[in-house]
């Protein structure tokens, strides 16, 4: 019986958005431009229905100018001068200024999106065949790399330096702000103000190879108090072994080579090729938003990497004893 | 059966059949934005920087744009008088040379409307966007 007022409840409260569900239902969730949570995407939603209402008004006005002509005055006669000054009017006056008005929106809204003036925190951002490599830049002028995951604090204005080692990526946060590409060679910016604390998703929007649509990350608004402790955290060392299973695991991370390619900071591990793994186990997904994480999708990684993302930087590592998967597995999920 | 046109009687000149004055005002119109787009792009690499300020470029580009507009008016008026060619009720659409040349400078015209529509829209750029950002 509750759940029935619940629902009859809930229905009220948003019939016109269930009647528009099959239409609308696209635009919703952690990854719509149309559900801004930044003044950046504020901006461009607001130019996206300005230009949508545009569209829909010239619509009705076209479909009406020729209802009228071919069915309200079909058989009355057009006096040449009035459908002249229609033509010059309708035809070029009227489009010309509209496309101006708009033109002058676009331009003013570009510049205030590429107005880098008031930020408090710089991110560097390298999209890598296929994942991203985040670094922050902390007030002390140290840096802290981490991979596939970037928090901020909410409102807050905040640069980000884009540039990539390989090919061209794009990068986008649609909850957040428009696209920007990184560019081999180049750094690109690009400046996001969240409002709204939540957990959104990143995407490389520029085809970039054979595993591009598994180019992700988790994007994550927090309160400014939470976000310092949260940065701190991804600062320091990685968390020791906690157990003889774990131990074993660092070993074998250790053993099998895995540090030429990755960091744990804190060990001898500090190849700089793949992301670096010191918080690994603290993120939300795993290889870019192909996996949650835990230690059954860890093992599974390290075992099937080729089988998991298409042409993978990373060689698999399923022909290792199943106790030595299963042991780095547990390892590196325990790095919070 | 057209009915031979009036003026169809006196000698067509060579340039009546030229089709080069149409060209002008969309060329224009192209050199404007390309001299203007390179202008910038040295501009921001090698004078002011990336976060530099568009101030000097601003009249470098305020006065191509000028030059550009002037010549596509001057083009827009040589095809208008080409389209009023004859008197008040020549016509331009019937297979006579004369309406040829009619139409043809009432095009050239037309599309030194759009260029010189084009060529402001491509300067406004400049007015609004103040920095290399
Ligand atoms: C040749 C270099 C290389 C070696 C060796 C290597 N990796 Fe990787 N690893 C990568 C690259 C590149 C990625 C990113 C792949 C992607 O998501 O596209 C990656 C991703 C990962 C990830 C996911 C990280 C994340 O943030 O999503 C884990 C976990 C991982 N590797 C563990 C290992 C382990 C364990 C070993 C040793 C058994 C190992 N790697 C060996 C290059 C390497
Ligand atoms: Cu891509």
């Amino acid at each position: 019986m509750t759940r029935l007022l619940q629902l009859r409840a809930m229905w009220r409260s948003s019939r016109p958005a269930i009647l528009l569900f099959p239409l609308l239902s696209g635009c919703n969730g952690p990854q719509s431009a149309l559900q801004p949570a930044g003044i950046e995407a504020e901006r461009v939603a607001a130019l996206f229905w300005w230009m949508t209402g545009g569209g829909i008004l010239i619509w009705l006005v076209v479909m009406g100018l020729f209802i009228y002509a071919t069915h309200i005055r079909r058989h009355k006669e057009h006096s040449v001068r009035r459908t002249r000054w229609l033509i010059l009017g309708g035809g070029i006056i009227f489009p010309t200024v509209v496309l101006a008005a708009l033109l002058v929106y676009g331009l003013i809204l570009m510049a205030q999106l590429r107005d880098f003036s008031g930020t408090t925190l710089k991110i560097a951002v390298s999209g890598e065949q296929w994942w991203w490599r985040v670094r922050y830049a902390r007030e002390d002028g140290s840096m802290v790399e981490l991979a596939n995951e970037i928090r901020l604090p909410v409102g807050e204005r905040v640069a980000f330096e884009l540039s990539s080692p390989d090919v061209i990526h794009a990068f986008w946060i649609p909850s957040l702000g428009g696209k920007v590409d990184m560019i081999p060679g180049r750094t690109t910016q690009m400046i996001l103000e969240p409002t709204k604390p939540g957990t959104y998703l990143g995407a490389c929007a520029e085809y970039c190879g054979s595993a591009h649509a598994l180019m992700k990350f988790d994007v994550v608004v927090m309160e400014k108090a939470a976000f310092a402790e949260w940065l701190e955290r991804q600062a320091a060392p990685a968390k020791p072994p906690q157990d003889a299973t774990a131990q074993q695991g660092l070993q074998a991370f250790l053993a099998n080579g895995c540090g030429a390619c990755h960091s744990v900071r804190g060990t001898e591990a500090r190849g700089q090729v793949g992301p670096d793994l010191t918080h690994a186990g603290s993120r939300l997904s795993l290889g870019a938003g192909t996996l949650p994480t835990n230690a059954e999708t860890f093992s599974r990684w390290i075992g099937h990497t080729d089988q998991l993302k298409p042409d993978v930087r990373m060689p698999a590592f399923g022909m290792l004893p199943a106790d030595q998967l299963a042991a780095m597995a547990r390892y590196l999920s325990e790095l919070e | 059966m057209t009915k031979p046109h009036e003026h169809d009687d006196r000698a067509p000149a060579a340039r009546w059949h030229s089709l080069w004055l149409l060209t002008v005002g969309p060329t224009i119109w192209a050199l404007h934005f390309l001299i203007a787009y390179c202008t910038a792009a040295v501009w921001c690499a090698k004078v002011v920087g990336r976060d530099g300020s568009l101030d000097g470029l601003r009249s470098i580009i305020g006065i191509l744009t000028l030059v550009a507009l002037a010549g596509i008016v001057l083009t827009g008026w040589f095809g208008y008088r080409q389209h009023s060619f004859g008197d008040d009720s020549s016509t331009h659409s019937e297979a006579s040379s004369g309406d040829r040349h009619r139409f043809l400078g009432f095009s050239t015209l037309l599309l030194c409307g759009l260029s010189f529509v084009a060529t402001a829209y491509v300067a406004l750029s400049v007015v609004f966007i103040g920095t290399c950002q």
